[in-house]
């Protein structure tokens, strides 16, 4: 145990215990991917962000959230009671012995316990602490409440997602705080690089706004340089300057497909190999028999709507006829792009995902399964990166790390569970 | 000012696009010197990419490129000239990290793949991210993050359920990647200063983007359920969606997690009739009538600027945001201070906007700075082959004349 391990992995030799709820679980298991020793700490009881769902074979119960299986994979797990005086003195005596802390708070929340960063830098000047919230942990939004939905649409990606005459429609699954994790997770490991040339920790303010902003990138530049701002176009392309709008999703027959219809050398080969191919299926038409695709210029002035539409009829109805497979595979035979819209269960049929090993098993000895996961995020020649273990039970590992780890004796650490400090 | 966390490093960058640079840029917004090497006769597909400045196209002009590729140095080579692979090995032999983005077989071309590098840099740190990971059927494939979103399982649970899926902006999939790949960067870093031992970084962003979705893979799994699109909705929030405001084309996000938030978003709304019918009293009957409550809200918020309502419902503690667009985010107090945005002076397009990539996540003890702008294409070849790369005057001159600095 311990020493041994330090440097197999990237990030074995440091220690974080995790306060988050689930809107910070995925930068302790992104750190822990990469080998960090993440100890989940959930208040006695178990996290209200248990009842959040999916649930394994739909059973409400704390102990089967799919999404605390996904996003706390990787992480040990101890029962805490931080509003006890008694939680308070075990956190820091782990604080002491501990590398990093990431926690999601309301901003200002641990700093009325205590266990702020001025507080516990005294106690570890080494420590790094990384507090995820919605806006900042100051600022002119820093009390305001939020919800994923709120931050996308504060951060300037909602407004360009979505058909043009209804409300803009954000990503169906939260995304916002999943990109703030992964930038605070860069945050903590930029912090532990400096704590090596300087001896000292950091406390690092993730905001989930400023994160999910980036997504909006080449817009904020089409404001800045030409004063206009990007409108939503749904599942079709808008080429400024032409006037012409193309379809971009094509339903396919079990599905959906998305092909972009270029113009010039970037389109001419793939554009005639498509032509060829819709010939074969009885589609082309003279008209697109008779385009000379190596001269075909989006922006020509014949290319007007009625042109396009000419195009894309015949093309509308020979990808209904194919399969995502069928459109993809021949695509790629024919040097065409046309990509499928995977949806979940595609997913878990993809050969190349399959090819990479990306799946990785774990067993859930609890419920007498196995459960096939995404893997980890990347792939690395000296060190393993692997998903080793399962989310944690509620207080799991409290006899390994308190009693085993913390040389508390088992009687204390039953006299603590029975007040509620454990 | 106190030295920043990654003076010294030194970066070969051979990376281009939407993802592969940036972390690259963030590096150097910390303090490492990076040399981005490209080549005129291929440029990265982002400096072909509008907006330009003032709508006059140019690979040096780009609102694309500009903005993500600051406080680089511009190597240009073509590397179809054995002497310009020879320069590129020298300047991986000058650095500690070598990144790439190129389709897969690419770099090992030019015998510069990873276990060429080691051979003579047993401890680099070298990543290569593309888009769907070094093997596999799919590596050869080109594809852009456009293409990889929809692939990656983003689309078809984005949008209306009457309507054809709609595309999450742009290419949605890079924004994962970048971080990914900056935190696996900073840690390989970090293992090398404590251990002295390099390694390589294989990236899939098919795989990164995937990873975003985990619960609702873990669901198809377990339970046989596919994801589907619901607009705004959220199976556990109501109200929860996008409500039309005074003006054109403007909104007002407002989502209600608990009882107590809707007895406060009545309140607000002035305890109407409507709110105190007894389908609307649970959450259930909330959900059961959800169509009829957000015609209800909306009402309401036609009247009002979405400013206002955001305002309005704050002060009463119920969550609530702008739908901001480019102009708004500009103006957006909290991304101000944050300062998420910086200005730099570029060499042909004079001052811009420029982007700073760790505004999501600020150090008590450290600053990301914007000390160059991007370059332009082998705005500093000469630069780096005497300054960096050791060459004479002479040397330089001699290759320049070869014709490898395009």
């Amino acid at each position: 145990m311990g020493r041994d391990r330090e440097n197999q992995t990237l990030l074995g030799a440091y220690r974080a215990l995790d306060l988050t709820d689930e809107r910070g679980f995925l930068c302790g298991r992104l750190l822990a991917d990469l080998g960090m020793d993440v100890i989940k700490v959930e208040k006695p009881g178990g996290d209200r962000a248990r009842n959040v769902g999916p649930f394994y074979r739909d059973v409400p119960d704390p102990e089967k959230s799919l999404y605390w299986f996904a996003f706390n994979a990787n992480k040990r797990g101890i029962s805490l009671n931080l509003e006890q005086a008694d939680g308070r003195e075990l956190f820091r005596t782990m604080v002491s012995k501990a590398d990093v802390v990431i926690e999601s708070f309301a901003p200002g929340y641990l700093e009325s316990l205590g266990l702020g960063y001025a507080s516990l830098s005294r106690l570890n000047p080494g420590i790094v602490i990384v507090s995820i919230s919605p806006f900042g942990q100051t600022g002119p939004y820093g009390d305001y409440k939020a919800s994923d939905l709120v931050v996308t649409a504060l951060s300037g990606y909602l407004t360009l997602c979505g058909d043009p005459d209804r409300a803009p429609v954000r990503i169906g699954f939260p995304q916002a705080y999943l990109h703030a994790c992964a930038d605070a997770a860069s945050g903590v490991v930029t912090a532990l690089y400096q704590r090596g040339l300087t001896g000292e920790g950091d406390h690092i303010d993730a905001a989930a706004q400023a994160s999910m902003a980036h997504a909006t990138m080449d817009t904020l530049a089409t404001w800045t340089f030409l004063g206009m701002n990007v409108k939503r176009v749904g599942s079709k392309r808008v080429r400024p300057g032409s006037d012409t709008i193309t379809p971009a999703i094509f339903e396919c027959k079990d599905g959906y497909v998305y092909f972009v219809l270029y113009g010039g050398l970037v389109g001419a080969r793939g554009n005639q190999a498509l032509m060829d191919w819709m010939d074969s299926d009885g589609l082309a038409t003279d008209f697109l028999r008779g385009i000379d695709w190596t001269k075909f210029d989006l922006y020509a002035p014949h290319v007007d709507q009625n042109y396009i539409d000419r195009i894309m009829g015949p093309l509308g109805e020979f990808f209904k006829r194919h399969t995502k497979k069928e459109l993809f595979q021949g695509g790629i035979q024919r040097h065409i792009m046309v990509f499928p819209l995977n949806d979940t269960k595609d997913l878990t049929e993809d050969p190349q995902l399959a090819a990479r090993q990306y799946w990785a098993e774990l067993e859930h000895r609890e419920l007498g399964d196995r459960i096939t996961y995404p893997g980890p995020f990347v792939k690395l020649s000296a060190t393993p990166v692997r998903l080793g273990r399962r989310a944690p039970l509620i207080g799991e590992h409290n006899e390994e790390i308190y009693v085993g780890e913390l040389s508390l004796s088992r009687e204390k650490v039953l006299y603590l569970k029975e007040i509620g400090v454990i | 000012m106190a030295k920043q966390v990654f003076e010294g490093l030194k970066v070969a960058e051979f990376a281009w696009t939407g993802v592969g640079p940036i972390p690259g840029t963030y590096l150097a917004s910390l303090g490492a010197t990076v040399v981005r090497v490209e080549s005129a006769t291929r440029p990265d597909p982002l400096r072909t990419m509008g907006p330009y400045k003032d709508r006059i196209p140019g690979i040096n002009r780009s609102g694309f490129y500009n903005p993500a590729n600051t406080n680089k140095y511009g190597l240009a080579l073509n590397m179809k000239y054995p002497r310009a692979r020879e320069v590129a090995r020298r300047l991986i032999e000058w650095a500690d990290v070598v990144t790439e983005a190129y389709t897969p077989g690419t770099m090992a071309k030019w015998g510069l793949s990873y276990e060429e590098v080691r051979k003579f840099k047993p401890d680099v740190v070298y990543y290569s991210t593309c888009m769907a990971g070094q093997n596999g059927p799919y590596a050869p494939i080109p594809g852009f993050g456009a293409q990889l979103t929809g692939m990656s399982g983003f689309s078809v649970i984005t949008g209306w359920q009457d309507r054809t899926p709609s595309v999450p902006y742009g290419a949605y999939t890079d924004f994962i990647n970048i971080r990914l790949a900056i935190l696996a960067l900073v840690s390989a870093l970090d293992y090398r200063r404590r251990t002295g031992k390099g390694q390589y970084l294989d990236f899939s962003q098919y795989e990164g983007g995937v990873s975003f979705l985990a619960p609702l893979i873990l669901d198809y799994r377990v339970n046989k359920r596919v994801a589907n699109r619901e607009g705004n909705r959220d199976r556990r929030y109501v109200p929860h969606g996008v409500y039309r405001c005074l003006g054109e084309d403007r909104w007002c996000a407002i989502t209600v997690c608990n009882d107590n938030e809707w007895q406060a978003l009545c309140k607000v709304l002035g305890n109407p009739e409507w709110s105190r019918s007894e389908k609307f009293a649970t959450f259930t009957g909330r959900k059961k009538n959800e169509e009829e409550l957000n015609r209800f809200i909306e009402e309401w918020t036609v009247d009002r600027s979405p400013q206002e309502v955001m305002e309005v419902m704050q002060k009463a503690g119920v969550p609530a945001g702008v739908v901001i667009n480019s102009e708004g985010m500009m103006k957006d107090p909290q991304l101000q201070h944050r300062q998420a945005f910086g200005t730099v002076k570029h060499s042909e397009i004079g001052e811009h906007v420029a982007v700073d990539f760790g505004s999501g996540f600020r150090f008590r003890n450290q600053k990301p700075e914007f000390r160059m702008p991007s370059p332009c294409v082998g705005e500093h070849s000469e630069y780096v082959c005497t300054k960096f790369l050791g060459m004479s005057d002479e040397e330089f001159a001699a290759l320049f004349g070869e014709g490898i600095f395009e």
